[in-house]
């Protein structure tokens, strides 16, 4: 590169193996858990109901969550707080609402919301 | 910014290193580099609209642009003749 | 070799793979976001909690060997579909009476002169439709950002030299177009049957990161 040209946003790695990227490939399998399928199947189905029509609708949605939460967030997080901002964007829950369902799951499972 | 010029096959065509606030798809490791058409694509809709639920906005072509490694990384550590496609709207890109 | 079948079959949860320690219970609130927006979504109407299962379903049945590898497998036995194939790969895997899925599809062959590889550097583009999930490792930080930069090292970590005399030609799946790596046909496999041949491909034949391995115990012929 003749000139550092700036990242997009924390997504944008493609080369940048002197950030954080430049390790070994963690190459271990793992199946996904079900909350995941789930976070997976919700996108498709969406789609489907034409509440989104467009992958970039979501991958917007992670690009803007912010370089600490991007980092720190697995991909199944971050899918689903994408998918989550985008159904409160079009009005279809609140972010009230969002947090006490949380509140409730969490509570149901004997975990500290 | 040429979004209606076609482009051909074997063209060389260089990638935009503008600013772009909106949601694109143009890495930063390619903004500026040069390369060659290797394949006309099927026209899509602008990431930079349907990112944002416009979904009428013009459609433009897209293609495959072939560049090599040793000019997109100084310190390329591959061989001389490794390249990389990577998939370019036509509105990112203008003829060099 | 590996089972990719990752069908529910009800209650048994035998998994080939460990399911990731801090991944398999929902302990935080992020991890439960999903489960909540699924309630939500329920709720309002949005969709039926048989939409989400019917989905999961279909996404279950995809499998590399049953997907993906009929589709290399088929283009080694007959090359008017190989020629097909490579021109237009919707078109083609279609023709077969499978999904090429909602993207251009586009089929990169290995030859003696170059070795293809896949990897989407902004988010983790793939081939759902004929290989399924995508491995953890296709998501990784390491795989987007060294694989452009530094392919030979990053294929030599799974395995994979490629001779100097050989172009690593590296796909950044960035726009709606996905893609499938025809690895070539291992030598010594001329009278295999279809079904033998597809055994070969393995899910990451067709990313790139490994050629087909014929086993010298194999007793599939």
């Amino acid at each position: 590169m003749t000139q550092p040209v700036d990242p997009i946003g924390p997504h944008d790695i493609g080369g940048h193996i002197d950030r954080d990227h430049g390790g070994a490939v963690d190459r271990a399998e793992h199946d996904y858990a079900h909350w995941e399928r789930l976070v997976d199947a919700i996108i498709y189905v969406l789609r489907d109901k034409d509440v989104m029509n467009d992958a970039a609708q979501l991958r917007v949605g992670i690009e803007t969550l912010g370089d600490d939460a991007y980092a720190r967030m697995t991909y199944y997080e971050r899918w689903a707080a994408s998918t989550a901002a985008a159904c409160i964007n079009k009005g279809i829950i609140t972010q009230t609402e969002l947090d006490a369902k949380i509140d409730t799951l969490m509570a149901e499972k004997g975990l500290t919301p | 910014m040429n979004a209606g010029q076609r482009y051909d096959l074997g063209d060389r065509v260089r990638i935009d290193d503008r600013r772009e606030p909106r949601h694109h798809r143009t890495p930063a490791f390619v903004k500026g580099q040069t390369g060659i058409v290797t394949r006309v694509c099927m026209d899509q809709a602008k990431p930079e609209d349907v990112a944002y639920f416009t979904m009428n906005g013009p459609r433009v072509p897209v293609y495959r642009i072939r560049m090599m490694q040793c000019d997109l990384w100084p310190d390329y550590t591959g061989k001389p003749d490794d390249t990389l496609d990577i998939e370019m709207h036509g509105h990112w890109l203008q003829p060099a | 070799m590996a089972d990719f079948d990752h069908s529910n079959k009800g209650h048994d949860h035998t998994h080939p793979h460990p399911l990731q320690a801090d991944h398999a219970e929902p302990q935080t609130r992020e991890q439960f976001l999903g489960l909540a927006l699924n309630a939500l979504l329920v709720e309002k109407g949005i969709y039926e909690p048989e939409d989400i299962q019917r989905t999961i379903e279909g996404i279950e049945m995809v499998a590399p060997e049953t997907h993906g590898a009929r589709v290399v497998a088929r283009a080694w036995v007959d090359p008017d579909f190989k020629v097909a194939l490579l021109a237009d790969g919707f078109a083609a895997v279609k023709s077969l009476g499978l999904d090429p899925g909602y993207a251009e599809l586009t089929v990169l062959e290995n030859t003696p002169n170059v070795h293809n590889v896949v990897v989407c550097t902004l988010c983790s583009c793939y081939p759902r439709s004929l290989l399924g999930r995508p491995p953890a490792w296709y998501k990784s930080g390491e795989y987007r950002a060294r694989t452009v930069r530094e392919p030979r090292a990053v294929l030599q970590e799974f395995g994979v030299a490629i001779n100097d005399d050989k172009e690593v030609r590296v796909h950044d799946s960035n726009a709606e177009l996905r893609y499938i790596v025809m690895p070539e046909r291992p030598a010594g496999t001329e009278d295999w049957n279809e079904d033998a041949l597809a055994a070969l491909v393995t899910r990451d034949c067709m990313i790139g990161v490994a050629v087909p391995k014929i086993r010298t115990h194999n007793s599939k012929l």
